[in-house]
């Protein structure tokens, strides 16, 4: 499999760090790849932006840096705005519906879009919304197989919070599927 | 001695290299640890702060960087394996302490996980710029060992690597991590407890008066700790080999030589370095740290046009690999060196090496890792000269 | 423009405006108006945050809570007849830095207000106020306050100020930082400065941990909470400020929460136009963090205790009983309020005597 470079972006507080982590750790530990995961954020706690790039290898990455990712997710207009352009032509779009206004794509983009907030709020917690996003990614680029991107979440999930999340991941991952569906 | 197996955290982890060196530094035997919150090396002491409790050893917050820096020297003569941890700002306000733990060859860890400065400076950032305070940065003359990571892998094994270098020369020695480094997540894959080797801390059990400060046959002093019945002095006053201080400029030459040749002289033991490509090399790229994986994409893109590139990845900082160079130097036709400042290992390189080849700097200091093609640019400057 | 707090508002001449994307949902007018005029909405702002709407206007009284407390500045009285359009803060913030980076529900914002406020009632002039911050969330203070202020180190905000205080002595110098910076790394300072008697109002926000840096249990994490350094709970026990405060010769010392905006702001006023070392310490919430570790919820669940387990000094307490232990009860109030030369003076009266005619005196341009 080639690399497949992905970027996360949102806001401190989102969760977008988390989602990165989550995914990397899926290839890298339960797939038997290799994985980096880079982050960046402000010295804010909350509310600075926050986004991270998760490269994903079957090799030993040496260049851990991503300037034209093949996917975007982008949970906030401002994460949206900022990365849209390294997006790779013929790349994939994944964004938080309610938050991010994508307006005009190039073409070749394929676009996904989720309410993951109010999926997360429906679901109890708003705190759960990157595991919504994260289970749609998976779901609508198939990065990492479900089972393992299941085994990702699980192991980087605090202990007695199994069922919110995976109850978040599964919501998530179906209307990923659907929403894969639809494009035919 | 292999380390215990009740502390080793064996088995694959995609973990930051922050956690990393602390695990590091778990496995090495460490058992106590003083520290101050600093953006942004602070997970390393909260991974002790929950580690230590159940696996044995202390990590106490201090009130500030000074006082971390002068506790931590109180557990190592409580017979422990010490360390502390900070970045920028903290390493300016450690450094009187980190003279003291010189002269007194107090064997102890301080993690730097460099961040862009000066002062506040950018603290979520990267950055290489404290190397040569880490090499000069308190007041005197003194020799210190740092050692480079530029991935989680290597900030565990290099942490261990501090801690032993640290019983084994009775010296100071920095692991100079980073930001970049500090916070990626990658696979660290912790081994078997019984592959990890450790050099423990070489007593003196004698019967004679002990002389905290009379030399082995390598030069280094067998250390005491608190309570073995030594009842040593320890000072930061120049000291004969009894630890008195006596304020002489014989005693001073005496003391200096030893404490300098101590570094000095076993610099080719210390030498680590991994090259790679070099064979037919004749333009060579120096780095260390995450530089490194930058200098590696520009030195595989300079290939791909034909370019002739090599890279020397430093592991030991310092000392500086002077020989390394210096023999590289005669081979090829320039060296360039890649750090994240404005030149501060390069002062090194280019000092033993502009005699015989030409030397360039691809230095950054703005937060951000070089891009290779700014590497690349300079890789084919130096090879139209 | 502000007007004058005394003066009580004529209701037909008002109304209150929300700017819904300064908001950051924190719920603080709704649950603290006292009149239950306002309610959350249902809507959206651009940043996923649900804003406050006015469900009653009739009821308000333009008692200014709303005003005072929100930490965002996004709630605000306005009147085209007495010429207020913006919140009160406005006017004294660099507007050009806005929005600030304080999480929802942080107190920080609500102590600005208590300070812009203060500042008007005591009535010091804009360019003589100089605002020295250290390192940390609340360090972040001078840096959004439109006069002379400085982000200096960390710790060291005090022996800063000393230093302005000494050579500007016609300047008002206010300190603001938070509890791990003015009493961990800055405490010998604190000592000092207070024995000295040296010229500065100290504002110390105090929310029990390092907020910044990520969550470290701080000299004032209450025994038994959470913090990242502590991870199975604080075991020192954490410093009683006003009591060090006192006990290193402050002249002025009181202590409030963010729930109380009013008695916060005249504390602030009153250390404001009291020569020598003041300290107002006020108890704020740090939802991200401390809340969060500790499972004590969110901005306003941390407010509304601290409202409920903050009980007036009375007389006869000292600042010995001020001691805070994990969610119990605490003492506000003024606690010292005495009398003794300052820094500046005493170092001018000691010279005078000494040296006579051939003292230089002080100050002596720069």
């Amino acid at each position: 499999m080639e690399n497949k470079e992905v970027r996360l972006g949102g806001f401190g507080g989102q969760g977008v760090i988390l989602a990165g982590m989550i995914l990397g750790r899926a290839k890298s530990i339960f797939s038997n790849g290799y994985a980096t995961l880079t982050q960046d954020f402000g010295p804010e706690a909350r509310g600075g932006a926050a986004s991270c790039a998760v490269i994903l290898s079957d090799e030993p990455i040496l260049y851990p840096n991503v300037f034209n990712p093949d996917v975007l997710l982008a949970m906030s207009q401002g994460a949206f705005d900022k990365y849209i352009a390294d997006l790779k032509k013929g790349g994939i779009l994944v964004i938080e519906e309610d938050l991010v206004n994508p307006g005009e794509v190039d073409p070749s983009i394929t676009l996904f879009k989720c309410p993951a907030t109010r999926f997360a709020e429906e679901i109890g917690r708003k705190i759960v919304l990157n595991i919504v996003m994260y289970g749609f990614l998976v779901a609508v680029t198939g990065l990492v197989s479900e089972e393992i991107a299941r085994k990702g979440v699980e192991a980087s999930i605090p202990k007695g919070t199994e069922k919110l999340n995976f109850a978040a991941f599964e919501k998530g991952y179906q209307y990923g599927i659907e929403q894969k569906a639809k494009l035919g | 001695m292999k380390a215990d197996p009740k502390r080793v955290l064996t088995g694959n982890h995609f973990m930051n290299g922050n956690h990393a060196a602390a695990e590091g530094a778990i496995a090495a035997g460490c058992t106590f640890a003083a520290g101050y919150p600093i953006t942004p090396s602070t997970e390393i002491v909260e991974s002790l702060a929950a580690r230590f409790p159940k696996v044995g050893g202390m990590f106490v917050q201090m009130e500030d960087e000074i006082a971390s820096s002068i506790c931590l020297q109180g557990g190592v003569w409580s017979g422990r394996k010490a360390m502390t941890v900070t970045s920028g700002p903290g390493f300016s306000l450690m450094m009187e302490h980190i003279g003291l733990a010189a002269i007194t060859e107090t064997p102890c860890v301080f993690i730097n996980v460099q961040r862009t400065g000066p002062s506040t400076g950018l603290p979520t950032k990267v950055g290489q710029a404290d190397m040569m305070q880490a090499r000069f940065g308190s007041h005197g003359d003194y020799g210190i060992i740092a050692l480079a990571p530029s991935s989680p892998q290597e900030c565990f094994d290099m942490t261990i690597d501090c801690f032993n270098l640290a019983e084994e020369y009775r010296t100071v020695v920095f692991l100079m991590s980073d930001e970049m480094t500090g916070h990626m997540l990658e696979k660290v894959v912790i081994p078997e407890a019984n592959t990890i080797d450790l050099v423990e801390r070489k007593f003196y059990t004698g019967t004679d008066k002990y002389l905290p400060y009379k030399p082995e046959a390598n030069g280094i002093p067998l250390m005491s700790k608190a309570g073995m019945g030594h009842n040593y002095h320890i000072t930061g006053l120049t000291h004969d080999e009894r630890g008195y201080p006596v304020l002489t400029q014989e005693v001073q030459e005496v003391m200096m030589e030893r404490l300098m040749g101590k570094i000095k002289n076993n610099v080719d033991k210390l030498t680590r370095v991994e090259e790679f490509m070099m064979e037919d090399a004749d333009i060579v790229l120096v780095s260390y740290g995450i530089s490194f994986r930058m200098a590696y994409r520009a030195m595989e893109m300079a290939r791909e046009k034909g370019i002739k590139v090599g890279l020397l990845k430093m592991i030991t900082c310092w000392p500086f690999p002077e020989k390394v160079i210096t023999e590289l130097a005669k081979k090829v036709k320039s060296m360039i060196m890649v750090e994240l400042n404005y030149g501060q290992m390069y002062i090194e390189m280019d000092r033993f090496a502009n005699a015989h080849c030409q030397t360039h700097l691809v230095g950054s200091a703005c937060g951000e890792v070089h891009e290779p093609e700014t590497i690349l640019n300079q890789i084919l400057e130096a090879a139209k000269k | 423009m502000a007007e004058k707090k005394s003066k009580k508002k004529d209701p037909k001449e008002w109304r209150i405006e929300i700017d819904a994307e300064r908001c950051k949902g924190c719920g603080f007018c709704v649950e603290f108006c006292p009149k239950n005029t306002l309610a959350m909405s249902d809507d959206f702002n651009s940043k996923g945050y649900h804003p406050p709407m006015v469900a009653d206007p009739e009821s308000c009284t333009y008692c200014d809570m709303c005003e005072m407390i929100c930490p965002e500045f996004a709630i605000f009285a306005v009147s085209e007849k007495n010429k207020k359009d913006t919140h009160f803060s406005d006017d004294a913030l660099r507007m050009d830095r806005m929005p600030h980076i304080w999480c929802p529900g942080c107190g920080i914002g609500t102590v600005v207000n208590a300070l812009t406020q203060a500042l008007e009632a005591a009535e010091i002039p804009r360019d003589k106020t100089q605002i020295v911050s250290g390192i940390g969330c609340t360090g972040r203070v001078a840096g959004y306050m439109d006069m002379d202020s400085y982000h200096t180190t960390h710790g060291r905000a005090i022996p800063f100020a000393t230093g302005l205080s000494l050579g500007a002595p016609d300047q008002k110098i206010v300190v603001v930082s938070g509890d791990g910076d003015l009493t961990a790394i800055g405490g010998n300072h604190f000592f000092h400065a207070a024995r000295r008697n040296a010229n500065m109002t100290v504002i110390c926000v105090n929310n029990f941990i390092y907020g910044m840096t990520g969550g470290q249990t701080a000299p004032t994490t209450p025994q038994t909470a959470i913090g990242i350094t502590t991870p199975y709970g604080a075991f020192d026990q954490p410093f009683n400020l006003p009591f060090i405060a006192e006990s290193c010769g402050a002249v002025y010392v009181a202590r409030w929460t963010i729930y109380h905006v009013r008695h916060l702001q005249n504390a602030i006023k009153a250390a404001l136009l009291k020569p020598g070392f003041s300290l107002v310490e006020v108890i704020a919430p740090c939802p991200t963090l401390y809340g969060r570790r500790n499972k004590l919820g969110d901005g306003l669940d941390l407010v509304k205790f601290y409202k409920e387990a903050a009980v007036r000094v009375k007389k006869g307490q000292t600042t010995a009983d001020a001691a805070i232990g994990y969610q119990s009860e605490f003492l506000v109030g003024k606690f010292v309020d005495r009398d003794r030369p300052s820094l500046t003076d005493a170092m001018d009266a000691s010279l005078k005597a000494k040296l006579g005619d051939a003292y230089a005196g002080w100050p002596i341009p720069g």
